[in-house]
């Protein structure tokens, strides 16, 4: 099937203002006339039902947490860009752009990453009228900060809670609108299914995560806002609750799945203690501003500290290696997360790895306190190093804290044209959801910038053309797709409930993590992803077979809820490593070990890889089919990215 | 690390929903590690209460990173656990020791009813955000946010208002099961800053008036919310507030029905 991006025509810089002429509007008295479904309320989610709310039309939200305002948006730390150019350094929409690109390792759309950074100076006036506390200077102006894969300073940010703030915004215009009455909120309820009706989605199959009831509700159309698909891993920095079951139910009704294999390893994460570990936690990149990240230079001292014979702060200048300063002169400790990543793993794999397990690096703040003073660097980063400290139990103001990559963002997501739209007319995917504008790698502080652009600045006028052309007509609840949708999802429940096996699910998702990490992790190889594709089919049918799951349907159940998300994750990650074995190419976080340059960077293959990877479901156990979206770059010049 | 390891007694609030009577019920935790988190703990009690099929606590959690303010544990008679100024996701293990008893309820009050164990119902709290706890704009046409000079003292206290993750500890933690720490945190940081002003004193209103319909109690100045508040939410929020909706009631009269955002 041929891919239609529905990119206008016409110069980069016109092409979005050209675009919002040529959209078709709902005329304001027939806005009331149609019900919009928006399915998960973070960012993406909450801030796409406030201003469809605004413009008059219906919204219906949903989302699994008791509040909208837990979505996992709220845990984002270190900022959100924006092409303001407040600090007079040289920074431009063309410059935001060109360096998401370039940070993407060049497998993004073009037209899509300009238009984000067109409208980021927007989202940034948004938010500071909602009352979003950002960090500001004596002046009272707005402050900056500096993030990976840039020169300039383009970061705002609020301390390190700049995801609580922004949603908490978000939340509150959705607030307003419940207010008024224009949003119906759902909270406490899964989205297990999509409704297609003649092709076109129409509505969608909750089930309410406190009766168990199965319910259908109707729309002209379905936002789908539901985060990315990290804890396919198991471990990683996202919510216990994070998962991929309304993409990948989509997905199976029809909707393309893009660039699976594009995972996001933060490179700053707190390294993993124990198997009783449920989760990874972040620290900010915004850290890597003033912590200078560190390897003892030889094996030697290496063992001495891992034995606890030494510590860090025991150890001279000249035995320790700042391989990012080495390495990268230019962007130092600032080189994009899939660069700094790699290099912390080749420290590790190089046995000069600290800490007892010694897997991990150091990120040391001694010269920036001897540089600024404490209470400087306290004011910065303040609630990041007590949160360090909570878990590790050290003081990372005197001693240099650990630090591993984890696995924290995904690019890849449902496949969506310029509009935002699906594959499947009537179905969007906006937010992390989607696979759309970073590429092979996302750039710090651009997850907060495209989850919000989404859902202020570009919903509200592309869902509009698509909503005047099939007219308001209501939804008819009665077509059999409904009821037939229904009770797929009926059948899917029971058979989940009927599993009375001897390993429990969360047995099951630890070692799908376990397999996802070892061979679809920060190396891959054609050889071990074939064989981690056999051990998940394994894994899967094993699962079928000997899960537990126990209780009912019709009570408060996590059991039942943990084995829905985790049936689904089985199934996503067979599809992620049969991309990342068809992609014999390195790019951003995709790393295979066949293809990098001799200096051990990522080796593109522009010349049959420029595409988006767009796999189509063809049914239970029965091989996806791979649709091309041909990447054309118009105004960047592909070249091997260089951070040095 | 293993000698280290501990073995704890757990009494545990067993609840199958609001409409039926609960129970402390006694379970054993053993070969805890003191680098688990609590809820991880309470992960390795469930594991193990599947596999002989007996039904797993239920609880609140998701980012597990101490901010997205869903779980919600009362463990030994504190919110969130013997510590400051943290959640219960952010408590290890090595805060307890080997051989001791520790009792886990869920926030206790007529306004967060028990939906299954140790999770309740705080549905109230987006009651009480939803009656005004924003600024009235629509997306699109705003100034430019350079336009708006904050003085950093007032961005900054308005931040330290704007960091309540909406746990409802405040309340579980207040003998009258009072939410004015919660109420006037969003109050004052919208009440501070130039684009709160023009709905202060309505906002001040809608959003006690919701409160009070909730079914939350007044507040006695004992401080126990501020002390148990897991991000340091001070008192002198409740102060802010009732300023302000002391002032509308006495002098703003005309205000009370100007929230039409």
């Amino acid at each position: 099937m041929s891919l239609n991006a529905k990119t206008p025509e016409g110069p980069l810089a016109e092409k979005w203002n050209k675009h919002k002429f040529n959209l078709k509007l709902v005329n304001p008295a027939n806005k009331r006339k149609y019900d919009v479904i928006v399915v998960g309320t973070g960012l993406a989610g909450a801030s796409a039902a406030a201003s469809l709310a605004e413009l008059g039309y219906n919204v219906k939200a949903f989302c699994f947490q008791d509040s909208p305002r837990r979505a996992h948006s709220i845990a984002a730390q270190g900022g959100i860009n924006a092409a303001k150019n407040y600090q007079n350094d040289g920074d431009s929409v063309y410059r935001l752009f060109y360096d998401t690109i370039k940070g993407g390792d060049y497998r993004a759309r073009e037209a899509n990453v300009y238009r984000l950074a067109e409208v980021s100076v927007n989202i940034i006036d948004q938010c500071v009228a909602q009352g979003v506390p950002f960090a500001r200077e004596y002046g009272g102006l707005l402050d900056n900060r500096s993030f990976g894969g840039a020169q300039v300073s383009r970061t705002f940010y609020a301390r390190g809670q700049t995801g609580q703030q922004l949603l908490l915004g978000a939340y509150s215009a959705l607030n307003r609108q419940i207010h008024h009455g224009k949003v119906k909120m759902y909270t406490r309820t899964e989205m297990l299914d999509v409704v297609v009706v003649d092709g076109k989605a129409q509505g969608i199959i909750t089930r309410s995560l406190t009766t168990g009831e199965i319910e259908t509700h109707t729309g002209h159309a379905v936002l789908l806002c539901t985060g990315g698909y990290g804890n396919v891993f198991y471990l990683s920095t996202n919510a216990a609750g994070s998962n991929v079951t309304a993409a990948w139910r989509a997905h199976k009704r029809g909707a393309f799945f893009a660039n699976p294999c594009y995972t996001q390893i933060h490179p700053t994460c707190i390294p993993v203690t124990g198997d009783h570990q449920s989760k990874l936690t972040l620290m900010s990149e915004s850290l890597r501003n003033d912590g200078r990240v560190w390897a003892p230079k030889t094996v030697e001292t290496a063992e001495k500290l891992r034995k606890g014979l030494l510590k860090a702060s025991d150890i001279k200048e000249e035995d320790r290696d700042y391989f990012l300063e080495r390495k990268y002169p230019s962007f130092g400790n600032l080189v994009p997360r899939d660069v700094a990543s790699r290099n912390a793993k080749e420290m590790v794999d190089e046995n000069r790895g600290v800490g007892a397990s010694g897997i991990a690096v150091f990120l040391d703040f001694a010269d920036a306190i001897k540089r600024l003073g404490k209470d400087a660097v306290s004011a910065k980063y303040g609630n990041l190093f007590d949160m360090y400290y909570q878990i590790t139990d050290e003081d990372p103001y005197t001693q240099p804290m650990r630090i591993y990559p984890a696995v924290h963002y995904t690019m890849g997501g449902l496949w969506v044209d310029y509009n935002l739209s699906t594959n499947v007319p009537g179905l969007y995917a906006l937010g992390e959801c989607n696979f759309s504008d970073h590429g092979a790698n996302r750039l710090g502080a651009s997850a907060l910038m495209q989850g919000l652009a989404d859902g202020y600045f570009v919903i509200p006028y592309t869902l509009g053309d698509y909503l005047a052309t099939i007219g308001p007509k209501p939804i008819d609840a009665n077509h059999p797709a409904f009821a037939k949708t229904k009770q797929d999802v009926l059948d899917h429940v029971n058979k989940l409930l009927a599993l009375r096996g001897t390993k429990t699910v969360n047995e099951y998702h630890r070692e799908l993590g376990h397999i996802m990490w070892e061979y679809c992790g920060m190396a891959r190889t054609a050889e071990g992803l074939t064989k981690a594709k056999g051990l998940i089919q394994a894994l899967r049918a094993d699962f079928w077979k000997n899960a537990i799951v126990l209780g009912e349907n019709e009570e408060v159940n996590a059991s039942l809820e943990r084995a829905g998300r985790v049936a689904d994750f089985l199934e996503l990650g067979e599809l992620m490593v049969d991309d990342a074995l068809m992609r014999n190419e390195s790019c951003g976080g995709h790393f295979r070990l066949e293809s990098q340059t001799p200096e051990g960077e990522a080796l593109r293959d522009d010349e049959h890889f420029a595409f988006v990877a767009a796999w189509e479901y063809k049914g239970d156990n029965q091989p996806e089919v791979l649709n091309k979206e041909d990447l054309n770059f118009e105004y960047v010049h592909l070249t091997q990215r260089n951070y040095k | 690390m293993e000698q280290n390891n501990m073995n704890l007694t757990l009494k545990v609030w067993r609840q199958k929903n609001a409409q039926t009577p609960g129970k402390f019920v006694t379970y054993k935790a053993d070969g805890i590690s003191p680098d688990m988190s609590f809820l991880e703990m309470l992960d390795v009690v469930n594991e193990s209460l599947i596999h002989k099929n007996e039904e797993p606590i239920h609880f609140d959690h998701d980012c597990r990173e101490g901010i997205c303010g869903m779980c919600s544990l009362y463990i030994n008679g504190h919110p969130h656990g013997p510590k400051r100024a943290i959640t219960t996701c952010q408590l290890h293990m090595r805060t307890f020791h080997d051989g001791e008893t520790i009792t886990i309820e869920p926030w206790r009050a007529a306004a967060f009813p028990v939906i299954k164990d140790l999770a309740v119902d705080r549905s109230a709290f987006d009651r009480i955000q939803q009656a005004g706890g924003y600024i009235s704009v629509n997306t699109g046409g705003v100034p430019d946010a350079n336009e708006i000079a904050i003085p950093k003292v007032i961005a900054d206290e308005a931040f330290n208002s704007a960091t309540c993750i909406g746990c409802g500890a405040c309340v579980a933690a207040c003998k009258n099961a009072s939410a004015m720490l919660f109420v006037s945190a969003k109050v004052s940081q919208l009440g501070m800053l130039p684009q709160g002003q023009p709905e202060r004193y309505s906002r001040a209103q809608s959003m006690v008036a919701q409160m009070d319909a909730e079914g939350f109690g007044n507040c006695t100045n004992t401080r126990a919310c501020e002390a148990e508040c897991p991000k340091e939410i001070t008192l002198t929020n409740i102060a802010r507030m009732n300023n302000d909706y002391f002032s509308a009631k006495l002098f703003r009269e005309e205000h009370i029905h100007e929230n039409n955002g």
